[in-house]
């Protein structure tokens, strides 16, 4: 099932964001001096793209160019929630680093899923003023998340192609399933 | 919260005061700044953006936030106690700002049928409005073109109506077709539900587009909530001062008339603004504390009180629901909203079981990106763990008729303040047996119809321990007499003549149906009264 623009344009107007049609750049996001950690990873975008690699299911394609429309697009737009997710990748990047002895994004899929699962984050609550693994569940998978189940593809991925959070019009509550 | 540039000080004594910018208040207010009064009107929470809707509706997905962070409820300008036997969630969707409760509702606009304004004459119980439901009548059908109803005339058991719903109604879902199945065969008549939701584009208002979250907010503004009219009145030149608490009522030396109303801003003034007429349109539940904590030497039990009856009678709408798995897909979120439900029990023969409706839910279960969030996992394990999680909910709801008790009621609760040092309000909520008796009526439909669709039931409410429909009523009530009631057949109180009461609170008995259309019409009314005296 392949993500496509349209999918990231939808999920950044579940939180608001209008693109106006403007195409969004990674160097539009992080671009104000805001990384300066040295654990900080060199790409976050990047980061976001191998994180959501391991998070979203497997038969879902096209994540790169999602996850870049919808991160830069949410970064853009809020300050603060840009400068928490620095926080949070810079965490999980000094983890990979300390553990596992490379980048987040060099590890391997099964390594970085390990990443997460050492880190504790399958059962921390999600919390943007938590600790620093409530908040990767919150800035980092939980958001990658929300983007993937407010998306027309995502809701697919369970039979619903017009998730909650996604304004889809008022034809498929009338649908049956093998309509 | 921080003080901002806005001036908040008053006018000069204006023509009418309006407490309370939601939907009684603002259609009172739009009704008499169109006739070309001079209306201020005084907003305890504040202005709420549009265009932060969406974020809003990111927090009500996202488990991380409570609901009570959607519209910035709770904490100490909102304490209350909860003293009856039933826990009264006051804050879960009461919405202090621009718009009120409105900005939270869910959007059925059903009018009261003739019984609820009879209930003594026709069973013994309770009392008799001084109204009909004759006399409400075309403000019902005002009201209806004012927050823009949706709906279709197929409910064979609804009042008498003069004209057409000024919308197209909404088709039924899927899910419906599964339950009016079931329904055909208990000889159950099915019907569509009215909505204060556009269709269509209406009054300037986007057509409804299927975000899913009507509750807690409509990032469309397809859902009607009362900013709408707000934003109305300002442009007839009302005036709206918001984040302005009002902290009490002040009579003249006559002790007949209000002379002024005298408010809180957030830089910890007070203002006191005057007006030769004073609309109180805050809920059932602040109405009546505003009333109370305005006591002086003449009123020393609360402004309007002399009848005893500011606080008492609170009914609200008991809420009990059934669940259940069904063995077929039902494709539940794909609005936010019912599209069908029945009303076939609601104009009852003996006086017990009372009056209840059913509607069939359309977002049973949670929904995909809810069930995502809130499981731990990731991955292909995801999906596994949410398609189980949303696959064949299928869910029925009734709202209930509950009787006015004299010990269900509003206090002040001396142990506790609020932000501005004014003792919060105590609610004393219980249901009763009529009550309970209906509930238990409501449910054995209930279970019947998902019974029959081949649905596995697999939760329903305790009719002793309902939820509250969240529809507070009846604290101020309306009557003919002074001695049992707080306003008179036109609203305004029996005490002080330039005082109208707007709101649920003046509700003599609560029926079963949702308020807020009985709430506007009423308010429409009123500022008719209202006008005359000016």
């Amino acid at each position: 099932m392949e993500l496509s623009r349209r999918d990231a344009i939808a999920a950044l107007a579940a939180v608001g964001i209008g693109t106006g049609g403007v195409a969004l750049y990674r160097s539009d996001a992080f671009g104000d001096g805001s990384i300066d950690s040295e654990t900080s990873p060199d790409d976050p975008i990047d980061t976001m793209i191998a994180l959501a690699a391991v998070v979203y299911p497997s038969e879902v394609s096209g994540i790169d160019e999602f996850v870049e429309t919808y991160v830069v697009g949410r970064l853009e737009d809020d300050e603060t929630h840009e400068e928490r997710t620095v926080q949070a990748l810079a965490h999980l990047e000094g983890y990979a680093s300390d553990e596992f002895g490379d980048s987040f994004v060099d590890l391997s899929p099964e390594d970085r899923d390990a990443v997460l699962r050492e880190l504790g984050v399958q059962n921390a609550q999600p919390n943007p003023e938590g600790s620093d693994v409530e908040r990767i569940r919150y800035y980092l998978v939980n958001e990658l998340l929300y983007a993937l189940f407010t998306s027309p593809t995502g809701g697919e991925l369970v039979g619903h192609e017009n998730p909650p959070g996604h304004g889809g019009g008022l034809d498929s509550y009338r649908r049956g399933p093998d309509a | 919260m921080a003080t901002d540039e806005v001036d908040r000080s008053p006018s000069e004594r204006v023509d009418v005061c309006v407490v309370g910018a939601g939907p009684a208040g603002a259609l009172a207010a739009y009704s008499l700044a169109e006739r070309g009064h001079d209306v201020v009107i005084l907003e305890a929470g504040p202005r709420f953006s549009f265009e932060d809707r969406l974020r809003r509706m990111e927090y009500s997905l996202r488990p991380a936030h409570d609901g009570l962070e959607v519209w910035e409820m709770g904490g100490d300008r909102d304490a209350y106690a909860s003293t009856g036997p039933l826990d009264y969630p006051l804050n879960d969707v009461r919405v202090k700002g621009v718009g009120g409760t409105t900005l939270h509702w869910l959007g059925y606009v059903p009018r009261y049928h003739e019984k609820d304004f009879e209930m003594d004459s026709r069973y013994g119980l309770g009392e008799d409005w001084p109204i009909s439901y004759d006399d409400l009548r075309p403000y019902y059908a005002a009201v209806e073109r004012e927050l823009g109803v949706a709906g279709v005339e197929d409910n064979p058991f609804e009042p008498p109506r003069e004209s057409p719903f000024p919308m197209d109604g909404f088709s039924p879902s899927h899910s419906d077709s599964l339950l009016v199945e079931a329904c055909e065969e208990l000889d159950i008549t099915v019907h569509s539900i009215p909505q204060a939701r556009n269709s269509e584009r209406y009054d300037d208002r986007s057509p409804c587009v299927g975000y899913g979250t009507c509750i807690p907010v409509c990032p469309s503004g397809a859902k009607y909530s009362a900013d709408v009219h707000v934003a109305k009145a300002e442009a007839e030149g009302a005036r709206v001062i918001d984040r302005a608490p009002v902290q009490r009522l002040e009579h003249d030396a006559s002790t007949e008339r209000l002379e002024a109303v005298e408010y809180a801003t957030p830089d910890g003034e007070t203002h006191r603004q005057e007006a030769r007429q004073v609309v109180l349109a805050c809920g059932a539940i602040e109405t009546p504390r505003v009333l109370l904590l305005s006591e002086s030497d003449e009123y020393p039990d609360g402004l309007a009180n002399s009848s005893g009856a500011v606080g008492r009678y609170l009914m609200d709408h008991p809420l009990v629901m059934a669940f259940g798995i069904a063995s077929e897909s039902t494709r539940q979120h794909h609005v936010g909203f019912s599209t069908s439900g029945t009303h076939q029990f609601y104009d009852h023969e003996e006086p017990t079981p009372g009056s209840f409706h059913v509607g069939f839910l359309n977002y049973a279960g949670p929904s995909p990106v809810e069930a995502a969030l809130s499981s731990g996992d990731w991955g292909d394990s995801l999906v596994s763990d949410v398609s189980t999680e949303v696959t064949g909910h299928i869910g029925t709801e009734a709202l209930v008729e509950q009787l006015p008790r004299e010990e269900n009621r509003v206090t002040l609760d001396t142990s506790q303040t609020d932000d501005h040092g004014n003792p919060v309000p105590e609610v004393h909520w219980s249901v009763g047996d009529h009550a309970i008796e209906t509930a238990e009526a409501a449910l054995e439909v209930q279970h019947d119809i998902l019974e029959t669709m081949g649905a596995r039931v697999t939760w329903s409410t305790d009719p002793r321990r309902p939820a509250s429909g969240s529809h507070p009523m009846g604290t101020t009530r309306m009557g003919a007499d002074p001695e049992t009631s707080v306003v008179d057949a036109r609203l305004r109180t029996h005490d002080l003549e330039n005082l109208t009461i707007a709101s649920s609170s003046v509700f003599t008995t609560g029926g079963a149906m949702n308020p807020t259309l009985t709430i506007g019409a009423l308010s429409l009314m009123a500022a008719e009264y209202i006008d005359e005296d000016l």
